[in-house]
């Protein structure tokens, strides 16, 4: 078993704190094994932003994501640039909010309301990487989402904990379904 | 103790040319250190590159002679590990104001407690009488034939801009006030800066017509203009009379205020919580193991 | 969970490569880092800056590379084992230092996290063009240490044997990690205290007021150290120095100095050469890497293996002094070596001065700042036997 995910946006969505959390709570919560790796610019915010994690059953020499199984674009640009980088059989999930789809017919696609959804229930979109990560998980039921409640619970300063929770769960309330990227 | 007690004998004769001031310098300072009667094992002391560099070799002390400009960084490193030990870095013109600029203004601003003695020449002795970061405009070097065409750097202007708390000037005319600069400089409790004006008549008394050392200390006699005393904010106020001196030199102590020290403040703002809570935490996650 | 269990699951942490060499130097008994910011060897100084003062150690922010690794020359010779952390530029302006370290044989560790060069060149991207540099980039006759790895694990331990070997051989050891591996985030078990051996410093017997001589090497060239602040007062200095420390001309004294800092680590490449290998038996190809490098080497090696290649690989973990009888010993029967870096070719001329038939060596390298991938290899082993890409 080996998953390889690409996790991409805007500089500040936290599409690259969501890649560590993903890893980390494989590594924690399941006998895989994790890396993760990102593409450094020099902007801060704003800007591209992409991280490659692979979780697998044995241990992982090349760090990087060539062609992924799973991509993730929250920005049009990252959907453009990554789209056709996906491996037959993989899965595409953007935000409609974020990204006009095009056809790819090898891989499948899934839209979840990521924006709208915190932008409702919560807000603001600060904890957008936080539902994604629920959406995610629930979509490639590779991590427990309880697993990575722990690691998020870990990672940030206790006053955040309720607030990351309710996120997780509201994203992952936005998959209905998990599908397999074989 | 007396302070040829403070010598490595063993290393005699030392390397300066004669009538050099660098020799009335160490005397001062070791004055300075029997008076304060301090250990030997307890001073450590650093220097970079060039003539004035040499005079910890001839020091009995723990010294460590390292590279061009860098004495202060060097030890600042021995200051952070050992910070009870007593830290005196002799330094040339060049190599306190030119390549080790950047390093002798952040020492300042740090207000690290070391006593930076910058002893000025105004020429690059060892290489053979080049200008330097204090040879004053129009003066003469091997490098600079038709004169320099640069202002000097006032080093006292330039500790006191960076933030030294404890600046003076003095001659090596004024051999005993300047070991009563030093003493009290190695005794301030931060960046302590003594700029020393000390003659090379090898270089540059010969290159700029300045006679031999009697003369050109005779110089640093008349030109003197000593500072008024310090106020309650420890600044001294400089008054010239234009009038009663050519090219007069303020000399004394400018500036003495208690500030933060570096090793200090580190240590409480730093260390201390950080290491308090380290230990709270660690208690923390112990009672959380204990009861599961 | 178990107190145990918990504590186990507390040492495995999922950490950046730089992270764990703030954590390895501290394992180490580091208590003193002097560093300058600088991508992508930032992390380090980061976290150290939180870390060290947890211990009771000491973090400082200097003006520059040069202030760094002066002032963590000064503090090691005051007794507190010192490290610094920077890329390229930073590890440029240093080398006069390092020279000095190696001359006044005061212990050391420099952490080089190597980005795309020269000059500011590829900030954030990955390369492996500083390993001349390590070796020669301080003017005069020398010899330094250097180690890399490519996992944290392995990471983890290189530090530590970074700061034993320093301490024992009173030598510069830097370790020269990359930017994928500096920056990529995997897991490492942090090792109980005890577990990895530590080598405190050799200090000299000789009691107060007894004649020591801090630069007269034992026979087996070791030279017990008193720290700045103990009992014996002595000069230290870069100039060619006597027995006492005090600078000398002589020509003895100069041909003694010169050989004994080459020879005290030329001599002693079988207790410094760290490597690791696999299928070296039967191959007829070996690999050899090291860094992020190896991990791709490493990938196309058990790939090919698994389809019937005899393919076999050498990972290097000490770069100086370089290991060449241990190169030469286990490529004897090699049909090739495929030496994989990225940079031009500089570990793959060491590789050919080891050998016999050097004409069997050859380079997959890339240079764009990319990562070298597994297939990049595998097209280079295709050429050499005839097969094309």
């Amino acid at each position: 078993m080996i998953e390889r995910f690409v996790l991409s946006g805007t500089g500040g969505q936290g599409v690259i704190t969501a890649a560590i959390i993903l890893a980390e709570s494989a590594l924690h919560h399941t006998g895989f094994h994790a890396v993760q790796t990102q593409v450094y610019g020099p902007e801060a915010r704003g800007g591209s932003a992409r991280s490659d994690v692979i979780i697998a059953d044995r241990e992982i020499l090349f760090p990087k994501v060539l062609e992924p199984n799973v991509l993730v674009c929250l920005s049009q640009m990252a959907y453009d640039r990554y789209c056709s980088l996906v491996r037959p059989g993989g899965v595409v999930i953007t935000d409609p909010h974020y990204v006009k789809r095009w056809q790819h017919a090898s891989s499948r696609h899934v839209e979840v309301p990521l924006h709208d959804t915190a932008m409702r229930e919560l807000g603001s979109t600060q904890a957008i990487n936080i539902c994604l990560l629920g959406a995610l998980v629930r979509l490639i039921p590779i991590v427990p989402l309880d697993g990575v409640r722990e690691v998020v619970s870990h990672r940030f300063p206790e006053r955040f904990r309720e607030a990351n929770s309710a996120a997780l769960d509201l994203g992952a309330g936005l998959v209905k379904e998990s599908v397999t990227t074989f | 103790m007396a302070v040829t007690d403070y010598l490595r004998k063993r290393f005699m004769p030392h390397i300066w040319c004669p009538g050099c001031g660098h020799g009335i310098i160490m005397r001062a300072l070791l004055s300075a250190v029997e008076k304060l009667g301090l250990d030997k094992n307890d001073i450590v002391m650093a220097s970079g590159i060039g003539c004035s560099a040499r005079m910890l070799g001839y020091v009995d002390a723990h010294t460590m002679h390292t590279l061009h400009g860098r004495a202060l960084a060097f030890a600042t490193g021995v200051k952070m590990a050992r910070p009870d030990l007593t830290v005196v870095v002799p330094m040339g013109d060049g190599d306190a104001l030119a390549i080790g600029g950047n390093h002798f203004i952040h020492a300042a601003r740090r207000n690290i407690d070391m006593t930076a003695i910058v002893m000025n020449n105004s020429t690059y002795g060892m290489t053979g009488g080049q200008y330097s970061p204090t040879t004053g405009c129009g003066e003469y070097g091997t490098t600079a034939p038709y004169g320099t065409v640069v202002q000097p750097f006032d080093t006292v202007e330039l500790a006191s801009a960076a933030g030294a708390s404890f600046i003076a000037r003095t001659t090596t005319y004024h051999a005993r006030e300047m070991a009563r600069i030093l003493a009290d400089a190695i005794r301030h409790p931060g960046f302590s800066v003594v700029e020393v004006l000390t003659q090379c008549p090898t270089y540059y008394g010969r290159k700029n017509a300045k006679g031999d050392a009697v003369e050109m200390m005779e110089g640093f006699r008349d030109c003197a203009v000593p500072v008024g005393p310090l106020d309650d904010s420890g600044h001294a106020t400089v008054t010239i009379d234009p009038e009663a001196v050519d090219a007069p030199i303020p000399i004394g102590v400018f500036r003495k205020e208690v500030r933060a020290e570096y090793c200090d403040a580190y240590r409480r703002q730093v260390i201390e919580p950080a290491e308090a809570a380290a230990a709270a935490s660690a208690a923390a996650s112990a009672a959380a193991g204990g009861e599961q | 969970m178990s107190t145990a269990g918990q504590t186990e699951r507390s040492r495995v942490q999922f950490l950046q490569g730089n992270e764990v060499c703030a954590e390895a130097a501290l394992y180490a008994g580091m208590r003193y880092f002097a560093g300058y910011p600088i991508t992508p060897s930032t992390e380090i100084a980061e976290r150290l800056a939180e870390r060290l003062p947890q211990v009771g150690g000491s973090f400082m922010q200097m003006e520059d590379e040069i202030g760094s690794i002066c002032a963590v020359i000064g503090a090691s010779l005051a007794g507190t084992k010192s490290m610094t952390a920077t890329s390229g530029p930073g590890f440029s302006l240093m080398q006069e230092a390092i020279g000095y370290a190696v001359m006044a044989e005061i212990p050391c560790v420099i952490v080089d996290v190597q980005r795309g060069g020269p000059s500011t060149g590829l900030p954030t991207h990955a390369s492996q063009g500083d390993v001349m540099q390590v070796r020669y980039g301080t003017h005069g006759d020398h010899s330094i240490v250097c180690l890399t790895a490519s996992n944290h694990q392995d990471l983890f331990g290189i530090v530590v044997d970074a700061f034993n070997f320093s301490e024992v051989f009173r030598t510069p050891a830097v370790v020269l990690i990359d930017e994928v591996v500096g920056h990529m985030r995997e897991a490492v078990r942090v090792p109980e205290p005890g577990e990895l051996d530590l080598t405190e410093r050799l200090l000299t017997d000789v009691p107060r007021d007894v004649d020591y001589h801090p630069y007269a090497p034992r026979e087996d060239d070791r030279l017990p150290m008193s720290n700045f602040g103990g009992v014996h007062r002595y000069n230290v200095t870069g100039l060619v120095h006597d027995m006492w420390g005090f600078p000398s001309e002589k020509p003895k004294i100069v041909n003694d100095l010169i050989h004994h800092l080459y020879l005290k680590l030329e001599n002693r490449k079988q207790m410094l050469t760290r490597w690791r290998e696999w299928s070296l038996d039967d191959a007829e190809i070996v690999l050899i890497s090291y860094g992020s490098s190896a991990r791709s080497a490493r990938h196309i090696m058990e790939n090919r293996r698994s389809v019937g290649v005899p393919i076999g690989m050498i990972e290097l973990q000490t770069l100086w002094p370089f290991p060449s009888e241990m190169i030469r010993t286990k490529c004897r029967h090699a049909e090739y070596i495929v030496v994989v870096e990225m940079n031009m070719g500089q570990i793959v001329h060491e590789v050919k001065r080891a050998v016999d038939r050097p004409e069997r060596v050859f380079l997959s390298n890339r240079v764009d700042g990319e990562m070298i991938t597994p297939t990049d290899i595998k097209h280079l082993i295709r050429v050499i036997q005839g097969k094309g890409v």
